[in-house]
């Protein structure tokens, strides 16, 4: 499979000396839907500022499915779509017409346009907005046509600089929807964001950036099975006074319905509910302590 | 972006080019409007009341004398203005992403840029113009290809200044110090409202190194058949000075100074 996103030996000095980025390298394959995970100042927006040309580059070079971004420019680019971090797009143009321009950017006729701004902008649910004041949108709305404008091109790279920073869970579940079915769709995906539950519910393949270099590049699945424990919270049928002592099995109660527990990875949690049977504990419903990426990334980034 | 979608280069061009007169004509009332009542008020008190007593300039009634330079300063301050405040709004509102991240090759963007002051500097040109007949019906313009070319070359060099103005531009102070505390006493000290034929010699050997006067006066040649300069040598100028700034501006783009980190 061929990789949609090349990248070697990046590096960005900023002017007053600060390296942002260390001589980075990164694969991303055709198809993927990549998380790009890092602290703040760690370089990931440098990085995807570099790969739109927003930035520009110390040294290395960037590939867009094969094409160099500083020899054909034009080809790269086209296959690019950035939704960037802070709204950018003029706040008092109409909906409709912000779209349509930006297809205008790409070379695409009006005639050709019209109907794909009408499709994306419906998929969106933006369509009975296409005549307001960009300015009048909710921020929510706002981080959808930033979606819709980056998509216009129909680009086979589609980057996200936190999409859904600051929109409500509504709204971020039905855009997570609308992520996984571009995917689907062909549409190579990479996302940044600070909401880890977000990259694990959508990422096959993660990388994380610490202190301008790449410190993971593997797949989610690998990296989830680093961990060596697990926390289970455990809410409970019937009001209970202590925990119960079960041999190999540390229990907390955090009041007299909840019980949390720390599981090794090579113990069962069968064999915990047959113990909490035994003294007559009914679990009503279990669910994750903490989210388990969460655990991992400050791990490895605070190493 | 699919095999069947044509990258097409005079679509990116035209997109840029309309948005720029779209932005200007949605605020007319910003635009349009206030460079028609100032040269109103300019022809009324400077034409109508106090002209009759100042008599003729190099021969001509003093309205019909201040016309073509009242024309080049809205020309001159209109198509710079557009330009410095359109491309630092893309700036500050950083929709500037929308093209550098597009295919659009810079000097598409510096053109649509360049496209929309003209627009409007010919524009404000033309009401301007129309708005001085009603105070001088009988006006005719002398040489209409000359008129048409300053009047084109002029819009076409003060929309680079506003462009170089923008990219180096930090602030909005930043985009009005050139007008405000430049482009203004050039203008005015230009020649608009009078021939350097009056002033003394020292003040008239001054004058010559005000870049201004060869704009005005080049216009007024076109317009009215006199000028105070050399008129191949203001248009050979105007040429050059296009030329060295275009180039500068495509430099300054290529390297992404003031538009990129």
């Amino acid at each position: 499979m061929n990789n949609a996103l090349e990248i070697k030996d990046l590096v960005k000095v900023y002017t007053g000396g600060t390296k942002a980025l260390n001589g980075i390298s990164l694969n991303v394959k055709e198809g993927d839907f990549y998380a790009l995970l890092g602290p703040n100042g760690a370089g990931k927006s440098s990085t995807i500022g570099i790969i739109g040309t927003l930035v520009t580059k110390t040294s290395g070079s960037v590939k867009i499915f094969d094409k160099d971004i500083d020899i054909n420019i034009a080809e790269a680019k086209s296959m690019l779509g950035v939704v960037s971090q802070e709204i950018n797009f003029s706040q008092f143009e109409k909906v409709l017409d912000i779209v349509t321009t930006q297809a205008g950017f790409y070379g695409i006729k009006k005639s050709i346009a019209k109907p794909k701004v009408k499709d994306i902008l419906s998929r969106l649910g933006l369509w009975d907005k296409r005549n307001d004041q960009a300015r009048t949108l909710s921020g929510g709305y706002k981080r959808r046509l930033m979606i819709a404008k980056a998509l216009i091109h129909e680009p086979k790279l589609l980057i996200l600089d936190e999409p859904t920073a600051g929109v409500d869970i509504e709204l971020r579940r039905e855009m997570w929807d609308f992520l996984r079915e571009i995917n689907n769709n062909g549409t190579t995906i990479i996302l940044t964001t600070h909401y880890l539950e977000e990259a694990e519910q959508l990422c096959r393949n993660i990388g994380i950036i610490d202190k301008g270099e790449i410190v993971a590049d593997t797949s989610m699945k690998d990296l989830l099975s680093r961990l060596d424990v697990q926390g289970f919270v455990l809410d409970l049928e019937e009001h209970l006074e202590a925990e119960p002592k079960i041999d190999g099995y540390s229990l907390k109660l955090e009041d007299s319905l909840t019980l949390v527990t720390a599981i090794n990875k090579d113990k069962s949690i069968n064999n915990l509910f047959d113990e909490l049977n035994k003294l007559g504990i009914k679990v009503k419903s279990l669910r994750n302590e903490s989210n388990r990426l969460e655990e991992l990334f400050i791990e490895m980034v605070k190493r | 972006m699919n095999q069947k979608q044509q990258f097409n280069i005079s679509v990116t061009l035209w997109t840029l080019t309309s948005k720029e007169i779209r932005r200007f004509l949605r605020i007319w009332i910003q635009t349009l409007v206030p460079p028609a009542i100032t040269m109103s008020l300019y022809f009324v008190i400077f034409g109508s009341l106090i002209g009759p007593r100042i008599g003729e300039m190099d021969g001509f009634n003093y309205v019909q004398f201040m016309i073509p330079g009242l024309i080049m300063m809205s020309v001159i301050t209109n198509s710079y203005a557009n330009v410095v405040s359109s491309f630092y709004s893309v700036k500050f509102q950083k929709s500037i992403e929308e093209l550098l991240i597009s295919p659009m090759p810079n000097w598409t963007i510096l053109l649509g840029f360049i496209l929309g002051g003209v627009a409007r500097g010919v524009l404000v040109g033309m009401i301007v113009f129309f708005v001085s007949l009603f105070f001088y019906p009988e006006f005719q313009i002398q040489n209409v290809p000359l008129t048409l070319l300053v009047l084109l070359l002029t819009a076409i060099l003060f929309s680079l200044m506003g462009f170089l103005n923008a990219i180096f531009a930090d602030s909005f102070d930043a985009i009005s110090v050139v007008p405000t505390f430049v482009l203004t006493p050039l203008i005015y000290l230009g020649g608009v409202f009078y021939s350097i034929n009056i002033l003394p010699d020292f003040w008239r050997s001054i004058s010559m190194a005000n870049p201004m006067l060869y704009v005005v006066n080049t216009f007024r040649e076109g317009m009215l058949g006199v000028s105070d300069v050399s008129i191949s040598f203001s248009l050979t100028m105007i040429s050059i000075f296009i030329i060295i700034f275009s180039f500068l501006c495509l430099y300054l783009l290529k390297k992404g100074i003031g538009i990129r980190t």
